[in-house]
């Protein structure tokens, strides 16, 4: 079994090695949505064109879009590094085992794969903090709405879901202490209709901003059907719906990642590494403050991002509890990577459980 | 002037024709398509049709036609024997479902153990699972003459919710570090649906699709329950005079199809796709109703459906990667198979007669 699987792999990597032998660069894309969604496939697909535009002629590229996890993504990756790629970006969490099998049988073949935890020699993994966008959010909410109720669409309740909640209820609570949130766990990243049941039923319940971990427009179109209701763009701008209802955004911005990573590639400098990046390398943007926040609020957002920026500022600085009213962070002290890579409890004041 | 005239008798050419001529014209306006779209039409079908079984790289292609195939004939399989005799189970998506997670259910249960019943509990953990759930619309229709078609596909949906709640919860990696999905079962020996020949793509899920192609082509032809669903199909009244008794029947067919996609449902996840996770089905259940149809809901039909089918999509991948054309154009070429083949069946009931109708 052990000696067949040697083999196999072995005949790959020949066959890679005799198609592998151009002098431009091939950079391959794997998307689970189509480039059109109009948030995280899309945005991942921007970085891809910088990439094009920054190396012409020295690189090609080629993407496969709407990939479903599983055995179809593993034969799209195949497929590429059979085609002669030299790098493969796989821009889901679900394509985590798929992109580690497939990368044991092109052992040339350097692969990146997003927001996943397991690595290899010729396999990075790259995710980027959107906790500290949710921050920005999180205050300006806080101070624009007047039913202390802010409603939070959440897709999965995955880490990176729960710390965004807690970042943005954390810096809420901190300019509004009456602030409520209410969470509605749609179990989906992209799905219109659902979406907007969600924004809807969270708008009935009082919200009048509306904070949204799902990548479609639909919530900003219930929101603006609406009226006086406050919502942020999800992945992408969506600034098509400023300045009301979308006042701002959290930006996922690949380009800088993938024509760093190109580079590394073509110098023949390229590392297996574990990148988490947010505002101060710019892969975390703050889409722009529209003049429906009022003029201080921008101010102080704006201060706050710069103080990401610079280093100065952690979104999670204790003193902070959790939920169940036991310490987590002493005053001063900031949370470790670690705990927030696998957070999986709510902090102080939040209501609910988290669905398990 | 154009009309059409019902034929006395279905036509047996045309209904063997239809499918070969529905892929002709569905070649020749996704050609169309294609070039509308700035693409070398012929280059694009050659690269979908020709280049997974005789490119450069087919060694690697031709075992994954039988990964993406299996599923969806063994699915078809259970599906037309209902639709022959009139039981629509539209279900068999969330019945595939079902059956994945009680087989990875069973199997993870024992982790970490090694023995080698592990694996046959898991398949035969499938099959009931898919089993049990088609029997809620059977039973329902047997006795409160509920539709099965409605209660079938709602019933997706829930399973749906139920995949994504063991992805969250009760099958969660416990080593995953809180993300969703299960232990994988790929690296763990007893539970996995191993290529039985490496690099052939042969699992334990084609010998099944395999042997269930057989088993259907025995039943309809050579066995009274075969007889019976034929009957039931294209003669109701003189099948309840033959002395079918319908409820049975119902239970039958909706119960075989459900527990042949838990199986195609087990296979893959034991197998190719090796974890429980939230985005787990990808619409083998919805695709297998095409193949089905496709296929005549003869045995053999669907076999080659089956492959025609995985043919479409792994020559689709290639395409999009190769010739970068938008899964959408794939997804609409995929489409028009069935468009055709469904307007084409026309010819095999009607015959287009031009010129003036005969004495009425």
């Amino acid at each position: 079994m052990k000696l067949t699987k040697l083999l196999t792999g072995a005949a790959m990597a020949l066959a890679l090695a005799t198609g592998a032998m151009a002098d431009t660069t091939k950079v391959g894309f794997v998307y689970v949505g189509p480039v059109g969604d109009g948030g995280w496939t899309y945005e991942h697909d921007q970085g891809r064109l910088a990439v094009e535009e920054a190396f012409g002629d020295k690189v090609e590229t080629v993407y496969v879009e709407s990939v479903a996890e599983g055995p179809d993504s593993e034969r799209v990756m195949t497929q590429m590094a059979l085609e002669g790629a030299d790098l493969i970006f796989t821009t889901s969490f679900g394509y985590m085992d798929p992109t580690i099998n497939v990368a044991k049988k092109f052992p040339n073949v350097k692969f990146e794969h997003a927001t996943g935890y397991k690595r290899a020699d010729n396999v990075s993994t790259y995710s980027a903090r959107f906790y500290e966008g949710r921050a920005v959010q999180g205050h300006i909410a806080g101070k624009l709405t007047k039913s202390n109720t802010i409603g939070y669409i959440a897709s999965y309740p995955i880490p990176e879901v729960i710390r965004g909640i807690n970042s943005a209820y954390v810096h809420a609570k901190k300019v509004n202490p009456d602030v409520e949130f209410k969470i509605i766990w749609a179990y989906t990243w992209f799905d219109p209709a659902k979406e907007a049941d969600a924004a809807k039923a969270l708008i009935e319940q009082g919200a009048d901003v509306i904070l949204q971990h799902t990548d479609s427009t639909a919530p900003q179109a219930a929101a603006q059907a609406a009226g006086n209701v406050y919502t942020f763009g999800q992945a992408s701008d969506m600034a098509e719906y400023g300045p009301m209802p979308r006042v701002s955004s959290i930006i996922d911005n690949w380009a800088p990642y993938y024509i760093a990573r190109t580079q590394a590639v073509i110098d023949g400098t390229w590392t297996s590494v574990d990148t988490w990046d947010g505002i101060p390398t710019g892969m975390v943007k703050i889409g722009e403050i529209t003049d429906a926040v009022p003029a201080d609020v921008k101010a102080e957002a704006l201060a706050m991002v710069e103080a990401m920026r610079a280093g100065e500022y952690h979104p999670f600085t204790g003193p902070l509890k959790k939920q169940d009213g036991s310490d987590w962070l002493a005053d001063g002290e900031t949370a470790d990577d670690g705990t927030l890579a696998g957070m999986n409890f709510y902090v102080e004041g939040l209501e609910g459980t988290i669905p398990q | 002037m154009i009309r059409l005239e019902k034929r006395p008798q279905p036509s047996r050419a045309w209904s063997l024709a239809t499918p070969l001529v529905a892929v002709l014209a569905t070649m020749l306006f996704g050609g169309v398509l294609f070039a509308v779209l700035g693409k070398d039409p012929v280059e694009a079908i050659r690269t979908i049709f020709w280049e997974p079984l005789f490119g450069e790289f087919a060694f690697y292609y031709r075992p994954q036609l039988l990964v993406k195939g299996a599923p969806l004939v063994l699915i078809a399989i259970g599906l037309s024997l209902g639709f022959r005799a009139g039981i629509w189970n539209i279900g068999a998506e969330g019945q595939y479902i079902i059956g994945a997670l009680t087989g990875a259910g069973v199997g993870l249960a024992f982790y970490p153990m090694e023995a080698f019943y592990i694996f046959p509990l898991m398949v035969l953990a499938g099959a009931l699972g898919g089993w049990a759930w088609a029997m809620i619309p059977a039973i329902l229709k047997t006795r409160f003459g509920t539709n099965e078609i409605l209660v079938s596909l709602m019933l997706v949906y829930v399973a749906e919710q139920l995949l994504a709640s063991m992805s969250l919860g009760l099958l969660k990696n416990p080593e995953g570090f809180g993300f969703p999905g299960s232990r994988n079962l790929q690296q763990y020996d007893s539970a996995h649906n191993a290529e039985l020949i490496a690099g052939t793509g042969m699992h334990w899920g084609v010998v099944a699709a395999l042997i269930a192609v057989i088993f259907a082509y025995v039943l309809l032809n050579r066995h009274m329950l075969g007889f019976q669903i034929r009957l039931t199909g294209e003669a109701p009244r003189a099948a309840k005079f033959a002395g079918v008794n319908p409820p049975r029947l119902i239970l039958f067919c909706l119960g075989i199809s459900g527990a042949l996609a838990g199986l195609a449902g087990l296979f893959e996840v034991a197998g190719p796709a090796g974890q429980v996770s939230i985005d787990f089905n990808v619409g083998y259940g919805f695709t297998a109703i095409i193949v089905a149809f496709l296929g005549r809901l003869h045995p053999v039909g669907i076999l080659l459906a089956g492959g025609l089918m995985a043919l479409t999509y792994i020559g689709g991948d290639i395409a999009q990667g190769n010739l970068g054309l938008p899964a959408a154009a794939i997804q609409v070429f995929q489409g028009m198979l069935l468009f055709f083949l469904l307007a084409l069946d026309l010819l095999t009931n009607y015959r287009i007669a031009i010129g003036k109708p005969e004495a009425a």
